[in-house]
């Protein structure tokens, strides 16, 4: 993954170049307005395959409207369009003609807050398995055991699989989302700020989480903990008002920024 | 009544100063001021009590109003659908009857309907059409009942009897159950066309409702069903609708409320006969209807209290939903 | 992921089929209310002439107005009103600040939804037994009672919600001055929850203004003026009721233009309440 060749032009943005083979969602010249106002302009970046992938920057950056493009979350809202193109294994997803439970079946979601659903774990979990496949009793509770299990939440809640989604701990609350996302099997896995809302000890194990997630997903996480984003991700994107400033290797970008507004954010100049 | 006038305080301009610099002021105001916050809590109290004796003076009222009814037909009344005020014979049955079926009418018509608007006004309305339904509907939960009755009978059934209980009685085979349901004569007025007026009533109360509390549905909540790629339907029914269950429970049991002590939207169509309801097209009465419509005119003092203790059963009616609808929505509280 | 086709297509022909049904009676419900609407304008605004403001109820086949039915109305509502907004605003308060986690409280808190969901023509058989029949006459005086007890759990319960929506630090600073908690409450709560205050007792008149079967037992009617408050007295429903459900054309076109009346009132009193509330959420 070393063929990274840093380009600093006269804007101070810096993409770095990635494997173009592994790339599973690339989004290119992508513009979004709510309403009139532009908040994305013309951001091209790489989401590579089994990686996790962090935005950063500060609030109202964009980061958060990036990501809810890739599922196109956006569309619930009128006056909010997306410009440019989104390839998802080589097809535009914001095409017209893309189905939009197709895709959110393959591009699953968790956000900022826990957002358990007013049903049993079980239920919160095989609601959206249900939406795609007709699987039998015994299929649907292995299905849920190996989404809990890969949530790290199977050994606090096999006992009580009955019991409210919303009786658990915010942590808890917030696996079960993660085991509701994945559930799915989804191809791309979008994290919202998803520990901002824990604690820190939930918020660790969040991330151990995330870390053994990457070998069966792509992973996108926003976040504002920049120490988390070191952690977890392997490729960093910096966004600063709508544009996508830097982007390479987590360990290259926290390191050797390749520029100033960069190195100012992430040393906490400014943000 | 300003508690500190001495001191110059008052909430809009506290003056710290004023407060600091006299204190042999500020101790004989707050000796004054123990006595009157003590004297405002107990005015206070008062009007809290005096809410629970009206209520409990509501139901004294109606059980020594109704006691020489009661003890004279005792159970009777309540299972004999005899009402004849010449020969002073009283059963409630068929108001009682009237009331339970009317009711139950309307809320099987209006819930769906108003369920259709909530969701439509907060899953599919277009931006700039939701705010104007939304407070049209709020406002016509207003109107009072009375213009509903005026409309049920002047505008609406001379429509209903000609468009619906024509063609279906003519259509309807002899000893067919559609016969035996739409029985009557055809002039627009009965339990049926009581029952839509009734429903028409309460349809945008629920519907207010049920939008206001469709919106409380936090926004990722939603969001995270979208994500997943369910549909509207499956958005609304799975999600949001076991989300609100608690509030929307009691906005039908409201509703309901609403309809089992309508008086007068029902007054005007329901053809105020006493007898037992037989078809949906029978004339029949509600308890509210007979009350609104005899009271003034009773002649005999078995006549009143028989009018008395209908009302004593439909207090107790609307109390069991209420309670039931207290008790639905505890339980629920526990259990999640 | 492997995705079921037809689970797909079933589903989302359920949506487009919910979709459809949604929209439908959306559109339904609205033509009924347009329809009522449109009834009681092309009915009523014809009957609305100066004569109306002016004139006493008519015998039958005569010419009149409303303008007895009008005032008597008017007089009841207001002195309910005063009843209402005193009694209603004192027992919201208790409940809000006083009693607000004793066993008495939750009681009187469930005995107050009672009274407001209670039917209304119970309430006037209740004022009937309590004022009417010990007096052998009914009152004016009696048609406020009956109104004012619909209209005091209506304010007690907002007078309750937004008393108890004021933020604690605000009691706790009046607290802090040293300020005994009836002063706070009156001069720092009552003040910021002004606005709530004001739209619970608009909704509350909408409510009353409106009412026709407790009035039908405490009031009654009257063809002419009354100025006694111990007589029965003529208010606006109960003339629309007798007269909607009465043989004569003259009769029944007074009852539409007073039904107008009453639901333009309601109307605006609803949107001034409306437009109130959102002033306080404004500041």
């Amino acid at each position: 993954m070393n063929t990274l060749n840093p380009v600093v032009d006269q804007f101070e943005t810096s993409i770095a170049d990635v494997d173009r083979a592994e790339v599973k969602v690339d989004v290119k010249n992508l513009d979004f307005f709510y309403g009139k106002t532009k908040s994305l302009k013309g951001v091209s970046i790489p989401f590579s395959r089994n990686k996790v992938t962090a935005l950063i920057g500060p609030s109202g950056c964009g980061k958060s409207t990036l990501l809810r493009t890739l599922n196109r979350m956006y569309a619930l809202y009128p006056g909010q369009r997306a410009e440019g193109e989104i390839m998802l294994d080589g097809e535009n997803i914001l095409s017209p003609r893309t189905d939009l439970a197709r895709l959110r079946a393959r591009v699953g979601m968790v956000f900022q807050k826990p957002t358990p659903f007013p049903m049993s774990v079980y239920d919160n979990v095989a609601f959206g398995v249900r939406l795609y496949e007709n699987l039998s009793k015994a299929d649907m509770d292995a299905r849920v055991e190996e989404a809990l299990t890969r949530a790290a939440l199977w050994g606090e809640v096999k006992d009580n699989l009955k019991g409210s989604g919303l009786g658990l701990s915010g942590g808890q609350q917030q696996r079960l989302c993660v085991a509701r996302g994945v559930a799915v099997r989804p191809e791309v896995l979008l994290l919202d700020e998803p520990t901002s809302a824990l604690d820190p000890i939930s918020s660790a194990k969040l991330e151990e989480t995330v870390t053994q997630l990457k070998a069966d997903h792509t992973i996108v996480i926003v976040t504002h903990n920049l120490g988390q984003a070191a952690r977890v991700s392997d490729y960093t994107g910096f966004m600063y008002l709508g544009e996508l400033v830097e982007f390479g290797a987590t360990d290259e970008l926290f390191t050797r920024p390749a520029t100033k507004r960069t190195s100012d954010y992430i040393t906490g100049r400014f943000g | 009544m300003d508690l500190l006038e001495g001191v110059s305080v008052s909430a809009g301009s506290l003056k710290m100063s004023d407060v600091i610099a006299q204190p042999v002021l500020r101790r004989r105001a707050s000796a004054r001021g123990a006595i009157l916050s003590t004297l405002f809590e107990w005015l206070c109290f008062g009007a809290a009590s005096a809410l629970l004796a009206a209520l409990a003076g509501l139901l004294v009222s109606l059980l020594i109003g109704g006691w020489p009814a009661l003890h004279k037909f005792g159970f009777s009344f309540l299972t004999v659908s005899t009402w004849n005020p010449v020969t002073d014979v009283y059963g409630a049955a068929g108001p009682i009857v009237g009331t339970l079926v009317t009711a139950g009418l309307a809320l099987a018509l209006a819930l769906p309907i108003a369920g259709g608007v909530a969701f439509f006004l907060t899953e599919l309305c277009p931006g700039p059409l939701r705010r104007p339904i939304g407070t049209a509907v709020e406002l016509l939960a207003g109107i009072p009942s009375i213009v509903y009755g005026m409309w049920g009978l002047f505008v609406f059934a001379p429509l209903f009897a000609k468009y619906v209980q024509l063609p279906l009685m003519t259509a309807a085979k002899p000893g067919s159950l559609l016969d035996t349901l739409t029985t009557g004569i055809p002039n627009g007025s009965g339990i049926l066309p009581a029952s839509i007026i009734l429903a028409i009533m309460i349809l945008p109360f629920m519907a207010a409702t049920l939008r206001d509390l469709l919106l409380t549905v936090p926004a990722s909540v939603r969001e995270s069903a979208y994500g997943l790629g369910a549909t509207t339907m499956e958005v609304v029914l799975s999600v949001s609708l076991p989300y609100i269950r608690r509030g929307a429970i009691g906005a039908v049991m409201l509703g309901l409320g609403r309809a089992l002590g309508e008086t007068m939207a029902v007054t005007f169509i329901i053809g105020n006969s006493h007898g037992f309801p037989t078809s949906l097209f029978d004339s029949g009465s509600t308890i509210a209807s007979t009350i609104a419509n005899e009271f003034t005119e009773a002649t005999s003092d078995m006549h009143l209290s028989a009018l008395i203790a209908l009302g004593l059963v439909l207090f107790v009616i609307t109390f069991v939903v209420l309670g039931l609808a207290r008790l639905l929505i505890g339980q629920q509280e526990r259990r999640t | 992921m492997t995705v079921s086709t037809t689970l797909l297509l079933r589903r989302r022909a359920a949506n487009a089929s919910f979709v459809v049904f949604c929209g439908l009676v959306t559109a339904i419900a609205l033509a009924a209310l347009a329809a009522i609407l449109w009834t009681l304008l092309s009915k009523g605004l014809g009957g609305v002439n100066l004569d109306v403001f002016i004139k006493a109820t008519p015998a039958p086949n005569s010419h009149g107005g409303l303008a007895n039915a009008i005032l008597g109305s008017i007089g009841m509502c207001v002195a309910a009103m005063v009843m209402a907004v005193v009694i209603g605003m004192l027992a919201g308060t208790w409940l809000a600040e006083y009693g607000q986690r004793s066993r008495y409280g939750a009681v009187v808190r469930f005995m107050n939804d009672v009274l407001l969901s209670a039917p209304s023509i119970l309430v006037g058989l209740f004022v009937y037994e309590l004022l009417v029949h010990p007096f052998h006459s009914f009152s004016a005086i009696a048609g406020a009672v009956a109104l004012a007890l619909l209209a005091a759990p209506v304010i007690t319960r907002t007078t309750e919600d937004v008393l108890s929506l004021q933020p604690t630090a605000l009691r706790e600073a009046g607290v802090s001055l040293g300020a005994p908690l009836a002063l706070i409450i009156r001069e720092i709560l009552w003040r910021s929850a002004r606005n709530g205050l004001l739209t619970g007792a608009l909704l509350a008149f909408a409510r009353i203004s409106g009412e026709t079967a407790p009035l039908l037992f405490t009031a009654l009617n009257n063809q002419f003026f009354s100025f006694n408050p111990l007589k029965p007295t003529a208010n606006l429903p109960v003339v629309i009721f007798n007269y909607a459900l009465s043989p004569y054309d003259d009769w029944r076109n007074l009852a539409w233009a007073g039904a107008l009346l009453i639901a333009a009132t309601v109307l605006v009193v609803t949107i001034v309440a409306r437009i109130v509330a959102q002033e306080q959420r404004r500041s």
